[in-house]
């Protein structure tokens, strides 16, 4: 296995799918001739040509629409949004249209497309540049919600999304990019819908997704040291959500931390720990804590910055008390 | 397909005669490749012994008939449908289209099956004037398991993927940038379809709308956009709410030529809209046609149209309707008379009578129904889990 990085995993997936299957492409802003803005698209204009990967001028909505009416006549398309900020001028498309249109033509047409790009809080860009926002489409029947921690989830992932025949929501993280890490070469898919167990633990679930699995395993380390053996827990999907793994884990450990760069209302943690309420709850000795990105928009001021973010402290200390430790 | 097979056969029948019978049968053959190997050549008018010429374009009897027969059908089928809507039968918003029967049905004679077609809420006439099937549209309306959606969409949503009828968008503007989507769709398959993206007077106002032009213009995307302007966006006069009401000027920031049509005259909307979609489908890109036209019913059945008065109304309804101006024609050439135009009408409102009934025959959708086509592929061991609650 080779070592590469998130955006070169992403990119091979998209590679390895447009080879395979001539009805997918690449649409989006500066993702052409600029090779992506975040270089996820490297090279792509020069393999695929034109056609197949195609630069927008900047209307989110316009070109989200142009994907849905796409997807609807047969082809596979691959929106990209430079950012997941973006994409609010583009929910129109995405909630009312894509959403829905299998239910509501009777399944006469669907929408079978990839919505991508950078989402969660990236760095010193302030508040309409660094915001969480899976719950909103998680919310959304018709929508399937993809988060991959790591450079070979997010190829497996990719890969799984573009050949899903559902409208996949596909929230890479920004901070996360260069990240490297060991990665199967060639054809590689890691289903939908599938948990994975980043670290066994027997004392306290962490449930992470995206940079926060990363945040949760660093906790777990610390926990380590302190004699609490966490089991760190990532979706991957956020919809539909594995919780069977989840909830086989806090019928081993007892105690559950959730943890998401989102806010704290009506966020992923507030879903999942209502799941762990309902479906586990005698298994549990302590209530689920959660930890969240603060109730404010972001601030730029690095000190701030900081603060409104979850931390690897914040989530040890929640652990340590769900553990009685503290 | 059979849909080409029968097409070409035309097509040979009508090469034929125009050789064997100089002067019958006019217009330049251009043949139009399609993916699945097959061809079809592009229609055209013949002239046969009668029929009407309308600058230059002839029409046959038998082409006059149906274009007549479809929008009396469709005027008829819209006042049933306002009838059981006055009944309760058909519930939440229902937009009719009395009035602009002509743009229906002078669009899809001059488009191919093949071509793409969507447009806002007010979706009956085209579905119908598309060829789908009546009894599915009222069971649709009804709410009933037969209709064209199974009973998921009603009034707003009617969908015929056979027919390729891409709705039925119930949120303003939204079927714009899909369908510059279908149009690319074509376009990177070098399928010649069109798309025919439909909106209203105001409908032209959304943003999106702009994104749309931009993009099928800077593409070269196989689209005509066609603005149906009936002068009124719900209780607001086009005056009221557009700087430029020339509509079809709307398309100039975006090199997108337009052109401006009397909506009320099925032959002028054929004519145009066959030059549209010839740009279209040559490759030119996109095309605006504005089609003047009135809705002499309210916004919805809902709305009592207060802000307009009863000498507006009438002066399109008496002076500029569709169905009587072709009557009209068809009689002061002879081709028919005002008396079997009226047993006609007698037949039509029998044969939607009986599509009524037989759409109120059917039962509701089963309550499985509530649970079908959310997800395609479907992931069994994850929640929210199909089929069920919790
Ligand atoms: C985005 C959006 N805003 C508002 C509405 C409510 N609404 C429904 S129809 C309509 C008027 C549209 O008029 P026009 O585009 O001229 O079409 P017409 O009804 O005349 O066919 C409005 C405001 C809506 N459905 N969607
Ligand atoms: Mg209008």
């Amino acid at each position: 296995m080779a070592k590469i990085t998130y955006r070169e995993a992403l990119n091979q997936a998209m590679c390895n799918e447009m080879e395979r299957d001539d009805r997918v492409f690449l649409m989006g802003e500066e993702v052409a001739e600029y090779n992506g803005a975040y270089k996820v698209s490297q090279g792509m204009l020069d393999r695929f040509g034109p056609r197949r990967v195609i630069d927008t001028p900047i209307t989110e909505l316009g070109f989200a629409g142009l994907g849905v009416g796409a997807s609807m006549a047969g082809l596979r398309p691959i929106i990209e949004f430079m950012t997941w900020n973006f994409a609010i001028l583009a929910m129109d498309q995405i909630v009312n249209a894509a959403a829905k249109m299998k239910y509501m033509t009777g399944g006469q047409y669907s929408c079978p497309m990839v919505f991508r790009g950078a989402g969660g809080a990236a760095a010193r860009v302030s508040s309409q540049h660094s915001q969480a926002l899976e719950n909103w489409y998680a919310n959304i029947p018709g929508l399937k919600v993809v988060m991959p921690s790591n450079p070979a989830d997010a190829k497996g992932l990719l890969a799984a999304s573009i050949r899903d025949n559902d409208t996949v929501i596909f929230i890479e993280n920004e901070i996360n990019y260069g990240d490297v890490a060991e990665v199967p070469e060639g054809e590689y898919i890691v289903p939908l819908g599938k948990a994975d167990v980043k670290r066994a633990g027997s004392d306290v679930t962490l449930v992470a997704h995206s940079r926060m699995t990363g945040y949760a395993l660093a906790a777990a380390e610390e926990l380590a040291r302190q004699g609490i053996d966490a089991e760190v827990i990532d979706p991957r999907t956020i919809r539909p959500l594995d919780e069977a793994t989840i909830l086989t884990s806090v019928a081993k450990t007892n105690r559950a931390v959730v943890i998401e760069e989102g806010w704290r209302f009506a966020g992923i943690g507030a879903e999942i720990s209502a799941r762990i309420m309902e479906k586990g709850f005698d298994d549990l000795d302590a209530p689920v804590a959660r930890v969240t990105g603060k109730d404010v928009p972001m601030p730029y001021a690095a000190n701030l910055e900081t603060l409104a973010l979850p931390s690897v402290a914040e989530i040890v200390e929640a652990a340590r008390a769900v553990c009685n430790r503290n | 397909m059979n849909f080409y097979l029968i097409r070409i056969v035309r097509k040979m029948i009508a090469i034929i005669s125009h050789w064997l019978l100089p002067g019958y049968g006019c217009g330049i053959i251009r043949r139009l490749s399609f993916p699945n190997g097959g061809a079809m050549v592009a229609k055209q008018k013949q002239v046969k012994a009668k029929g009407l010429t309308h600058e230059g374009r002839n029409y046959s009897v038998e082409t006059l008939h149906k274009m007549h027969d479809m929008m009396l059908y469709i005027r008829r089928f819209e006042e049933k449908a306002g009838q059981m809507y006055g009944l309760k039968k058909i519930g939440g918003f229902c937009h009719l289209c009395n009035g602009q029967e002509a743009i229906c049905v002078g669009m899809e004679e001059a488009a191919e099956p093949t071509d793409y077609m969507m447009t806002s809420y007010r979706d009956h006439g085209h579905i119908l004037a598309r060829g789908s099937d009546p009894t599915a549209v009222m069971a649709e309306l009804l709410g009933r398991a037969g209709g064209i959606v199974g009973g998921k969409g009603g009034s707003m949503h009617m969908f015929d993927i056979e027919k390729n009828f891409a709705g039925g968008n119930g949120i303003v503007g939204e079927q714009v940038p899909i369908g510059i989507g279908f149009g690319f769709a074509s376009k990177y398959r070098d399928d010649k379809r069109v798309s025919i993206t439909i909106m209203g007077d105001g409908g032209i106002n959304q943003g999106a709308v702009y994104e749309s032009f931009n993009m099928a213009a800077l593409w070269k995307l196989p689209v005509v956009f066609v603005i149906e302007n009936n002068q009124y966006a719900m209780g607001t006069s086009i005056s009221r709410a557009s700087a430029e009401t020339h509509l079809f000027k709307r398309g100039i920031s975006f090199k997108v030529p337009g052109m401006q049509v009397d909506g009320m005259d099925v032959l002028e909307v054929e004519r145009k809209m066959s030059e549209a979609l010839e740009h279209a489908r040559s490759g030119e890109g996109p095309i605006i046609v504005e089609m003047m036209t009135y809705r002499y019913r309210g916004h919805s059945m809902s709305d009592p149209a207060t802000y307009r008065t009863r000498g507006e109304v009438d002066e399109w309804r008496s002076g500029r309707d569709p169905i009587a101006r072709l009557q009209k024609q068809m009689v002061d050439a002879g081709l028919m008379t005002e008396e079997a135009f009226k047993q006609k009408d007698k037949e039509i409102k029998k044969e939607v009578a009986s599509v009524a009934k037989a759409a109120e025959a059917q039962p509701e959708p089963d309550p499985s129904a509530l649970w079908d086509d959310i997800i395609t592929d479907e992931i069994p061991g994850a929640y929210p889990y199909p089929r069920q609650v919790g």
